[in-house]
Formats: C-alpha cells, sequence, structure tokens
C-alpha cells in the first residue's frame, strides 16, 4: 500500500469521525447511567427498532457472559422497548426517530457513542439477534478472552456471522419473550461460504449460508457479508466503516492469518430466522431503510412468500463451540 | 515472590505458603501505586513469616527483575537463618500440590539446584532471533516500549561488528526464570567478590532474569537438576500460557509443584488447589502429560488445518500447507470415452463419483443431489462466483472421503490452475476425448465444427498449464488414440493409486463407447479445414483393411482376462 492510499484511508477515517460527531444531535438521552462505567468494564454497543420480545433474552445471555453495561440506541421502536431497556438498571438509552440509512444504517450513531464513552474498553457491537460465540465460552468469561487478546497485544476479534434457521417454515413457531431462540433455529450451513479478500481494507469478505443458497443463488454478489469484527479494544480515533464489517485503520482488519496458520475467532448465532422475521421483512420493505436499497430484503420478501424453508438435508443442528470449531468455521488459534 | 497485580490472589498463596511455615519475601513492582502497596502490606502485616524487599521497577526482561530477586533472596537468607532452598514464584503462580509434599521432595534432595539452565547454542527457544548476541551485545533500548530504536542499536552494533566481552569464567546459560536454589549456591551467587563485575555485565545483557541465575549457578552448584519445579508453558511468541477453570483435571494430572500462569480469576483453580489437602502423593512431576494440548495449540496457530479457508485462517498462494484438505482425482475425457463410467468408478473405487462438478448449468454432484455436504448448492452462479472456494469447500466438507469428478474444457476451467497446482489432486486426461460427444450428436456439422475448435483450443491451454513446471498435482495425460490402443494398464496405475477397495486386478473394465466411424468423423473436420490433433493419430475406419471385417473395437473385456 503506498502513501497515497494510507493517506486517503486516513481521510476517510476522519470523514466518518467527523459525521459520527455531527450525528451525535440524533441521539436523545433517554437514561444516562454512563457513570457506573468502572475502566476495566466490557461495554456492549447495540441498535435496536421493535425487537422488545428478543431484549429479555439478549440481554441475560450478555450480562451472563460478563458485560458490565449496555449502550443502546432505540431507534424509534413502538412496542415498549424503550420503556423496557429504560427500566434495567445497566442499559443506558438513547433514542433517535432520524433515518437508520442516513446514519449509514446505525454505524454513525455507535462510532459516535463509542468514541464517547468506549475508549479503551473492550467493546463488543452486536444487533439484537446476534449471539456471540467465542473460543471456551462454556468455561470461561468474556473476561479470560478479553485478557488474553490484552496479553497478546491483539486488538480486534473476528465473529462471523453463522445464519440460523428452523426446520420447517420460519414461521411455524411463535418464539416468546426470553426463550433461547436456537430452541427455534438450531439449523446451519456448515460449509458454503467463500471469501475474497478486500484489497482496500485489508478485510476478509465471507458470503455464503442459507442466504447466498435460498434467497441468491442467481446473483450472489449481492448476498449479503458474514465477515464481522465485533470485538475490539477501543481507541476513540478508530471507526467502523461498514456496519462491524470492517474498520479503520486497517490493521484493525487483519484478524486473519496469512501465511497458513489459525488466529482466533469467534462465531455471531444470527438468529433472524423465527417467526418475527416474516413481518420485519414487509416491514423493512416498507421503510427501505436498509443496505443496498433494502435489495436484501425484497429478495427476502419474494423468497419467503413463496417458501419460507431454509431446512435442507445437509444442515446441521447446532450443538456448541467445540462442534463449530471442528467444522472450521471458528478457531482456538493459540489459546488453549 | 514477584508480584505487580492481582494482589488478593498474591495475598491467598502468600498465606497458603505460610501456613506450611515456609517464610516468604514479597517485592512488588514500583510501578505499583503507593497506596495499593501500602494497603497490600498492611493486610498481610499480622503474618510473621512474612517481609517485604525492597521495591524495583521490573519491565520485562530487564535488570530490574533481576535486582529484586536478589534483594529479596538476601532478606530471605539474613532472616530466616533456617531455610534450607529458596524458591522463586510470582504473583501469578499456584501451588498444585500440598506444600509438605514439595518440603519432603526438597528434603530428600538436599544438595539439589533445580534451575533450568542450558548453553544458548543448544536450545531454540529463544523468540525474536537474539540467541548468542543477547550476551554480547548491548541494549539500552526496552524491547517492548521503543521496539525500533531496539532494532536499530542491535542493527547498528551487527554493521560495525561491536561485541562485548565476557567475564572471566562465565558460560552464558539461559533457562525458566523460576528456580529453587539452596542456600549454599545462593548466597555464593550474592556473596561473591566478583558479583560486581557480574552485576556490570549483566545489567546490559538481553533478558537478564532468564541468565543471570542460571549463568552462575554454574559456577557454584555441586548439582543441578537443569528443570524448573514451575509448570510453565509458552506460546508461539515466548509468551505463558495462561490456566483456566477447565484446566483443572489438566494441573492434577501434571503432579507439578507449582504452576503459572493462572488467571486470576480462576476461581475453581483457586479454591480447589489452595483448598484442603489432598490424598499423600509422592509422584515424580510430570509436565510432559499436559505439553500434548500446548503443543497442538501452537501448530494450530503456526501451521493450521490443511485445505482450511476460514474468517481467521485465508493464506497466501504457497503458504497453504495443503491447498485442499484431502486426496482427490480429476477425470477428463474418461466420461466421455467410456459408457457410465461414473457409475463403473464408484462401485470399483468405493469413492464419491461426480460427475462434471463445473459444468456450465450446474454442479454435477454424485447421485444427482443439488446440495451435498455442508449444504453446498450445484448452483452455477454461486460456484462461478468463487470456483476455489467450491472446490475447496467440497474436499473440506467430505474429508475421509474420497472425492473424484470429471473435468473438461466444456467446463469452467477457471480452476484448472489451482488443482494443477495442489499436491492431493491425482489429474488423468485423455486428450482429444471431448470430440467424442459431438460426433455422437445429431447437431449441424457447421456447428459441431465451431465447436471443436473451440473445445480444442481450451484444451490445448488447459495442457500447457498442466505442463508448467510448478505444477504439483499428479498428473497422467494421454491422446486418444494412445489411451485405445492399450486402456487397462492406466486404468489399472490409477485405481491403484486410488487405492480404497480391491487390490486385486481389475475384473471388470468400463465398456467403451461405439467408436466406429469416429476416424471418418475427425477425417470430415479436417476436411472443412478444422485440425483435430489433440487425440493423436485416429486412421480413417474401417482401421485395418486386412483381417476381419467386422469393427473390432466396441468393448475392450478382451484385455482384462489376466
Amino acid at each position: 500500500m503506498g502513501l497515497w492510499q494510507s493517506y486517503r484511508l486516513r481521510l476517510q477515517r476522519r470523514r466518518w469521525r467527523v459525521r459520527a460527531f455531527r450525528k451525535r444531535r440524533d441521539l436523545h438521552t433517554v437514561a444516562n447511567r454512563t457513570g457506573q462505567i468502572r475502566p476495566s468494564d466490557i461495554l456492549l454497543f447495540s441498535t435496536a427498532r421493535n425487537e422488545g420480545v428478543r431484549l429479555p433474552y439478549f440481554l441475560n445471555y450478555y450480562r451472563d457472559m460478563g458485560v458490565n453495561h449496555f449502550l443502546m440506541v432505540d431507534n424509534d421502536s413502538t412496542d415498549g422497548s424503550r420503556d423496557y431497556l429504560a427500566a434495567q438498571p445497566d442499559v443506558s438509552l438513547w433514542h433517535t426517530a432520524k433515518s437508520y440509512k442516513r446514519a449509514r444504517f446505525g454505524v454513525d450513531w455507535l462510532n459516535w457513542l463509542q468514541m464517547k464513552y468506549g475508549h479503551g474498553h473492550w467493546c463488543l457491537v452486536v444487533d439484537p439477534d446476534e449471539l456471540f460465540l467465542y473460543p471456551f465460552c462454556d468455561t470461561r468469561p468474556l473476561r479470560a478472552l478479553t485478557d488474553w487478546l490484552d496479553a497478546s497485544s491483539i486488538k480486534s476479534f473476528s465473529a462471523m456471522l453463522l445464519d440460523m434457521y428452523p426446520k420447517g417454515r420460519i414461521d411455524a413457531e411463535p418464539y416468546r419473550p426470553g426463550q433461547d431462540p436456537l430452541e427455534i433455529a438450531p439449523w446451519f450451513d456448515a460449509g458454503n461460504y467463500s471469501i475474497s479478500r478486500n484489497p482496500r481494507f485489508g478485510n476478509l469478505w465471507i458470503q455464503g449460508g442459507p442466504r447466498a443458497r435460498v434467497f441468491f443463488p442467481n446473483t450472489p454478489e449481492r448476498a449479503p457479508a458474514l465477515n464481522k469484527i465485533p470485538l475490539v479494544k477501543w481507541d476513540r480515533r478508530y471507526a467502523y466503516v461498514s456496519s462491524t464489517h470492517m474498520l479503520l485503520p486497517r490493521g484493525l482488519n487483519l484478524v486473519y492469518d496469512e501465511w497458513g496458520g489459525e488466529k482466533a475467532s469467534g462465531v455471531l448465532l444470527h438468529t433472524k430466522f423465527l417467526d418475527t422475521f416474516t413481518a420485519k421483512a414487509e416491514e423493512e420493505l416498507e421503510r427501505r431503510q436498509h443496505y443496498g436499497a433494502s435489495k436484501e430484503y425484497i429478495a427476502y420478501a419474494e423468497g419467503v412468500r413463496e417458501n419460507p424453508e431454509l431446512w435442507c438435508k445437509w444442515s446441521e443442528r447446532y450443538i456448541n463451540w467445540r462442534q463449530l470449531e471442528i467444522l472450521g468455521l471458528m478457531s482456538k488459534g493459540n489459546w488453549a | 515472590m514477584l508480584i505487580h497485580t492481582a494482589f488478593g490472589r498474591a495475598e491467598q498463596v502468600a498465606r497458603h505458603w505460610t501456613r506450611a511455615s515456609c517464610p516468604v519475601v514479597i517485592h512488588a513492582d514500583s510501578a505499583v501505586p503507593q497506596k495499593v502497596y501500602d494497603d497490600f502490606a498492611a493486610a498481610l502485616s499480622d503474618d510473621p513469616l512474612i517481609r517485604f524487599s525492597r521495591r524495583h521497577r521490573c519491565d520485562w526482561g530487564t535488570w530490574g527483575l533481576v535486582a529484586a530477586t536478589q534483594d529479596a533472596a538476601e532478606l530471605m537468607l539474613a532472616d530466616f537463618p533456617s531455610v534450607r532452598h529458596v524458591y522463586l514464584t510470582s504473583g501469578s503462580c499456584l501451588p498444585l500440590r500440598p506444600v509438605e509434599e514439595l518440603v519432603a521432595y526438597l528434603a530428600e534432595r538436599p544438595r539439589t539446584d533445580f534451575i533450568e539452565s542450558a548453553t544458548t547454542a543448544e536450545v531454540p527457544w529463544t523468540v525474536g532471533g537474539l540467541d548468542e548476541e543477547r550476551f554480547t551485545m548491548r541494549f539500552p533500548f526496552s524491547w517492548r516500549n521503543s521496539r525500533s530504536l531496539f532494532d536499530m542499536s542491535v542493527a547498528i552494533q551487527r554493521r560495525l561488528n561491536i561485541r562485548r566481552r565476557i567475564p572471566e569464567g562465565i558460560v552464558p546459560h539461559m533457562g525458566s526464570q523460576w528456580w529453587c536454589l539452596t542456600r549454599q549456591t545462593l548466597s555464593a551467587i550474592l556473596q561473591d567478590p566478583k558479583r560486581p563485575i557480574h552485576d556490570r555485565y549483566f545489567r546490559s545483557v538481553w533478558i537478564p532474569d532468564e541468565s543471570y541465575f542460571q549463568t552462575l549457578a554454574r559456577l557454584y552448584s555441586t548439582n543441578i537438576e537443569s528443570r524448573s519445579l514451575t509448570l510453565s508453558k509458552f506460546d508461539f511468541q515466548g509468551k505463558p500460557h495462561i490456566f483456566y477453570d477447565d484446566h483443572l483435571q489438566l494441573l492434577r494430572r501434571s503432579d507439578c509443584f507449582v504452576a503459572r500462569k493462572i488467571w486470576p480469576h480462576a476461581e475453581r483453580l483457586y479454591a480447589a488447589f489452595l483448598g484442603e489437602a489432598a490424598a499423600k502423593n509422592r509422584a515424580e512431576p510430570t509436565p510432559g502429560k499436559i505439553d500434548r494440548i500446548f503443543a497442538r495449540a501452537v501448530e494450530r496457530r503456526t501451521r493450521g488445518r490443511p485445505g482450511l479457508y476460514m474468517q481467521s485462517r485465508f493464506p497466501n498462494r504457497g503458504w497453504e500447507n495443503g491447498v485442499t484438505a484431502g486426496k482427490y482425482s480429476v477425470f477428463q475425457g474418461f466420461a466421455e470415452l467410456f459408457e457410465d463410467f461414473e457409475t463403473w468408478l464408484a462401485r470399483t473405487t468405493g469413492a464419491q463419483v461426480h460427475g462434471h462438478l463445473f459444468a456450465p448449468e450446474r454442479a454435477e454432484f454424485a447421485g444427482g443431489q443439488t446440495l451435498i455436504s455442508g449444504a453446498l448448492s450445484d448452483n452455477a452462479r454461486l460456484r462461478d462466483a468463487n470456483p476455489r472456494a467450491f472446490l475447496t469447500n467440497l474436499i473440506w466438507n467430505t474429508r475421509g472421503e474420497r472425492q473424484c469428478f470429471q473435468f473438461g474444457p466444456a467446463d469452467n476451467v477457471r480452476i484448472n490452475w489451482l488443482i494443477a497446482r495442489d499436491p492431493n489432486a491425482q489429474i488423468s486426461v485423455i486428450s482429444g476425448a471431448w470430440a467424442v460427444p459431438l460426433f455422437r450428436s445429431n447437431a449441424d456439422f457447421a456447428l459441431l465444427r465451431r465447436e471443436a475448435a473451440a473445445l480444442q483450443k481450451i484444451e490445448a491451454k488447459m495442457l500447457d498449464e498442466l505442463r508448467s513446471p510448478d505444477v504439483k498435482a499428479r498428473i497422467r495425460t494421454w491422446s486418444m488414440a494412445e489411451f485405445i490402443e492399450a486402456p487397462m494398464e492406466p486404468l489399472q496405475v490409477i485405481l491403484d493409486e486410488i487405492g480404497q477397495k480391491s487390490q486385486r486386478r481389475l475384473a471388470e473394465p468400463p465398456r467403451m463407447t461405439d467408436l466406429t466411424g469416429f476416424g471418418q468423423f475427425l477425417q470430415n473436420l479436417k476436411n472443412e479445414g478444422m485440425h483435430p490433433y489433440l487425440m493423436g493419430d485416429f486412421p480413417v475406419d474401417p482401421a485395418p483393411r486386412h483381417g476381419t471385417p467386422q469393427p473390432k473395437k466396441p468393448y475392450l473385456v478382451k484385455k482384462s482376462a489376466g
């Protein structure tokens, strides 16, 4: 990479940060409990819109993992999730009615909150339908991982998005608040992911899984990106570029080994495909607030209306992280 | 006991030692804030067997660690005259066996010094490329904090060939910094009249804490056991592995006396090992028992799993350590020349045999499936968006089961080069066999001619690739004419190499397509100005004018008898 490109990326990073700074005005404080944050706390950042039904399980899942404080942006929910979140003792909540799209799908808002509150902390950025898994997560708390990353001088940790789905129609079984979504949607695609390198940002670009297979078989290049870097030891000079797929400075995107070895990595179980999905796809279709002119949602809405069955005879049923390790979807790397 | 953090744990462990009447001298890094230090010292002030030594700044790999150890050891030897062995530990060390067992073990070996100590020439431990040079250069800059200055000073000294003189009588040794020395040896080191010379020398050696005592012990000890009683595992960067709750059984089985590093929040480990003593145990420490798991971690981090491409392993070309995960066979021209070749091959080898995986319409998976292991789709667009990922995925998903597939110039041939440089691939080509389906088809001749020209051009290019010097696959090519002459032998060789089923000679050969009129077909192409050459020299039939009038080669059963 030449100096020129390096300079341009620096400018771009500055632009995202300035943009995040401007977008801070979108956010109105509902409950600010950030005073509770201690210097060593692990923070979670998330944007939610009408995810009320998922929130109880989501919050408990990450509390048990060892997240100390949640910083959430409520994008004008109408299902009462704002009040629910505001009442949680470890949640700081901001509200906005502004456009999700014009905040670059929430990235600007979270970049701003991270800039302000995340500096020097390990920050996890996930959506309410994403469940983070890392090696040994059944026996070691998240702090064991972040301590180890600190000791190894690693600043960012990759966790690929793994789409989970039910057997049978997506809307067959209703999801109840507090329920483990994996009870309904425990299936996933084990080995149909294709990877290429993004020369500009140095990150890997992963596509595939059931969404590429069922919704984008004829336009695979439009299938959603599955690479994510959700856990970062944040510095106020950092910025997410596009969702949590990639960051600047570029060094943070080098979460993979290029010389044959394996670095440690995790998985984000993506429990999007519950009965709530059909309604959500229709709604998003109307709002047109999602990435790429909501093409993804158009494809979903069409695919879902026809035959919402993602399961096939080669689908794999989720057991635990060790299974995903053996399948090669994540790795322990050097952590033993 | 050297500490700099996790004071609660340090206090817990210190009290564990004194409970077994072992005195403890604690050194706390001078970087620890005074307030924290005072609280910690006050908390332990009720224990008469605990002392605190003068504080030094202990940056990694600096002299401070040695100075701290010297002061603490002097204090220990002066204040507790009954002490015979001194054990150097850190705040993140955890005694795994009852202290009484360690005391008994040392009492049985009153003259033995346990200190890992080896000359630089004989061990491959060093990380960072400095082994002997760490004793012959000066290191004024911190490796941690000013790496570039550190590297620059090393480069300058190398360039100018600056070498320090090693003090007389000293042979540099290195080893784990966690030792257990006898009073005799330790006091000899500390009271040596030449100590100022030694100290001055080691002050600017790199990582003196791993060489000062290790070297000097060699001067005075009568009986060195070159091993550390502290169980400590290092990763590929030379950083110690950390132990967690789930290592409990592993640590128990090791029979080691002390382990480091323990994660300070490993509640179960601290509870288990600092709690009640277990049954009497006089076993020798056997750290080897747990080596395997940590050796595997290093292997995974440095070499990875061959043929795996994933979010945290995406090797550059040439660094794959195995382009694919397992052996597979590629057949070009066989399915065209033989009838029902795939069924025959599957029956003979027991392997999974696919059709043309890279066919233009779809990936022809075995058994006509539309999806296969790993939910890999037969959709041609999905496949062609990244053919390389398609193939490596297929081989990874079916590891343990041999894969065979058909290939040819009518397929997506972008993958040809990847296969050619993959040592796992076995490629067998009958060149020119693509003409057989054309010959048997019922299309207009003009169309066939164009098609034949195109296919021949593509196959010629593929063959060129297979002849490149960088090829790693096992490749065999025959022209079609050559192959038809003696088909059994090549088939036998290929099957032997796949070597899954029958070691016997081939009993049942595949049935060859009826080629009557093929020579004429080729001649017709030639007459049209398209020169088919890849299939070799085919006579215009009926081939042999003399002898039987009947065409001779619809079957090749005859040769199979053998």
